[in-house]
């Protein structure tokens, strides 16, 4: 068996002066996996996304991301480690209004020597890579010059997901991606996310508290049956 | 590059608040240039106004005053002199040349200064410049002569062999004209940008058939009046003239026989030296004009508080901004520098659109302020001092930039990828 591209281990975290938040014993996500993470709001969800991503660091525990123990690494290392292995989608509004749906796409290969890379190796170019990925996920080409608020919110987030997908990170999350999608295009959108991650060989964390698309994913988990921290608002 | 580009982008995406912050620096900016310029120039024109003169001598009384009336046509004498104690100093044996001075008429708001040809051949302005005619000649033997100031010439479109009317008094609207008795133009200086520019020259005879028919004050009626033709065969010597200038044989001796004048028994006379005079009026005006200087840049700095409020105020709003970013791998520094970078943008932008502002200014305005206040505004290039200026500004509002920066740098490791909304 591989390594796991997620492994927490006895990870503990609470906000300064609160109580503790998240104690999650064990969690792991294989390399290629995609997981159905159920987590309604105030679960610490979006605390985990942000231990996952190295913005914050656990207070005790281990988060390791393809073997790298976060913990050791400095703020700034974390960051890069982020950018180079990570992509998000997020609920909403994901892009920047202001740059075009090309500009969006690229903007984790100008963050990231190792994704603008991978980009080049696989497609030739950065522009050649983003074009491919819009494609693939549905987005015209003439779309690629527009500002991205011009763009209807299914297609802001095709363009996010090609966003997180460009110069391959092993993992991409996805934090309730499809809750301003109508159900037709959820699925849609899934099904494309999904064959996207699968030629790319990234592994897909999807957080959501929406149980009706849990059953297209290889795994599906509650973060509730996860943490074993007593939350304030059940006690 | 990307930083820049994401910050310009930003700001075009905000850019009714990015146009009011860099309309209001730019204006703050081409004010303190213009305060700056018209300060310099003042100063130079000030400066250039008189040299190569030892000694101006007129009645006692101020010495600004003196200075005023004789070199700058600013203001009145008290006192007349009389021709005998000119000629008494004009004729000293430390004295080179000497240039009598009568003034008390005008044309059109320009004074008319009654001299002699010495004045042509002496007199000097800015680094030892004599003056030079641009058409025509000096005046002559004839009474009725004028040489005219460039800026006269111009402003009121007189060529060679104009007929002109003087007035009585300095008023720009003269109730007595000396309209039985007009100049013919005979010349035409050469632009000198000092007050010789706005004056009117004509020979002491001149000054003197102006008047001679003069009774109380008045112009003579009737009988009593004296044609332009009579006066011309009478005795034009004048008794009295205004003031005069001495250049010495040896600048040794200007403090001796400066307290010689202003010790001569024949009646009570005041001699400056020119040098001394200027600097005490600068002295009098420096203190408004660095006032001013002040005020500009405390207007600037009201401009780069407008900066600061726009750019602190979109923070929150740009929150989301900055955790996107955040999440497709800008560090918390980049998010610091793209606040930077924007009033560093904002900032580069008010001041080359204020330097522009200036020169369409000076473009615009030139021929109205020369007319007007004698004073040159060039069309150069930003000087060492401004350029130092313009950098302190854009300093200035780089330090400014710091601000946000940091707050932005502080919220967003706060924030990390989580958007608020």
């Amino acid at each position: 068996m591989t390594e796991p591209l997620i492994e927490l281990a006895n990870l503990g975290f609470a906000w300064p002066g609160q109580a503790q938040l998240l104690d999650i014993p064990a969690f792991t996500l294989a390399r290629g996996e995609t997981l159905f993470l159920k987590g309604p709001s105030g679960s610490g969800k979006t605390t985990l996304l942000g231990l996952l991503g190295g913005v914050q660091r656990a207070q005790s525990g281990h988060i390791r991301l393809l073997g790298q123990d976060l913990g050791q690494l400095s703020a700034g290392a974390r960051d890069r480690f982020r950018v180079d292995h990570t992509g998000y989608i997020f609920q909403q509004f994901n892009l920047l209004p202001f740059l075009s749906v090309r500009e969006n796409v690229e903007l984790p290969c100008r963050f990231s020597r190792l994704r603008a890379e991978r980009a080049r190796q696989r497609h030739g170019s950065i522009d050649a890579a983003a074009a491919a990925l819009l494609d693939h996920l549905g987005l015209r080409a003439d779309l690629l010059g527009r500002r991205a608020d011009e763009l209807s919110i299914g297609q802001q987030q095709r363009v996010a997901a090609a966003r997180a997908l460009i110069g391959q990170p092993e993992l991409v999350i996805a934090d309730e991606p499809t809750s301003a999608l109508d159900f037709d295009a959820r699925e849609a959108f899934l099904q494309l996310l999904f064959a996207e991650c699968r030629a790319a060989g990234a592994s897909l964390l999807f957080v959501s508290h929406d149980q009706s698309l849990a059953s297209l994913f290889d795994r599906n988990l509650s973060l509730a049956e996860l943490n074993r921290a007593t939350r304030p608002q059940e006690a | 590059m990307h930083l820049i580009r994401i910050a310009l982008a930003s700001l075009a995406n905000r850019r009714f608040t990015a146009l009011l912050t860099v309309f209001a620096i730019a204006l703050s900016v081409c004010l303190l240039l213009a305060v700056e310029r018209v300060r310099t120039e003042a100063r130079a024109s000030f400066a250039n106004t008189i040299s190569g003169t030892d000694l101006i001598v007129g009645a006692r009384s101020g010495s600004v005053n003196l200075l005023l009336y004789s070199v700058f046509r600013i203001g009145n004498a008290t006192n007349n002199i009389r021709w005998d104690s000119f000629e008494h100093f004009a004729n000293h044996r430390q004295v080179k040349w000497a240039i009598p001075i009568s003034l008390g008429d005008s044309h059109r708001g320009y004074r008319v200064m009654g001299t002699s040809t010495a004045y042509f051949e002496h007199y000097r302005y800015a680094r030892s410049q004599a003056l030079k005619l641009a058409q025509g000649r000096e005046f002559a033997d004839d009474p009725f002569e004028v040489v005219l100031g460039a800026e006269v010439a111009q402003a009121l479109g007189y060529g060679l062999g104009e007929n002109i009317v003087l007035a009585h008094g300095v008023a720009t609207i003269s109730l007595v004209k000396h309209d039985d008795k007009p100049f013919t133009v005979v010349g035409i200086l050469e632009r000198t940008g000092t007050p010789v520019d706005r004056t009117l020259h004509i020979s002491l005879a001149g000054m003197e058939a102006l008047h001679i028919d003069w009774q109380n004050g008045m112009p003579a009626r009737g009988a009593a009046q004296i044609s332009a033709d009579q006066a011309r065969a009478m005795d034009l010597q004048p008794k009295q003239i205004t003031a005069f200038m001495l250049g010495l044989n040896s600048k040794i001796a200007t403090f001796s026989l400066q307290r010689e004048i202003n010790e001569f028994r024949g009646e009570p006379l005041l001699a400056i030296l020119p040098g001394v005079a200027l600097q005490e009026l600068w002295s009098l005006m420096g203190t408004a004009e660095k006032a001013l200087f002040v005020v500009s840049l405390f207007v600037v700095l009201t401009g780069l508080i407008g900066m600061l409020t726009a750019i602190l105020t979109s923070l929150n709003e740009r929150r989301r901004e900055m955790a996107i970013l955040r999440s497709v791998g800008a560090r918390p520094w980049h998010i610091a520098s793209l606040l930077v970078l924007e009033a560093f943008a904002l900032a580069l932008a008010g001041v080359a659109f204020g330097v522009a502002l200036l020169y369409l200014g000076i473009a615009g305005s030139q021929g109205f302020v020369q007319a007007n206040y004698g004073l040159y505004l060039a069309l150069n290039a930003p000087s060492s001092y401004e350029w130092k200026l313009l950098g302190g500004i854009l300093a200035a509002a780089v330090a400014m930039g710091s601000v946000p920066a940091w707050r932005a740098y502080r919220q967003s490791l706060a924030d990390g990828l989580s958007i608020r909304l």
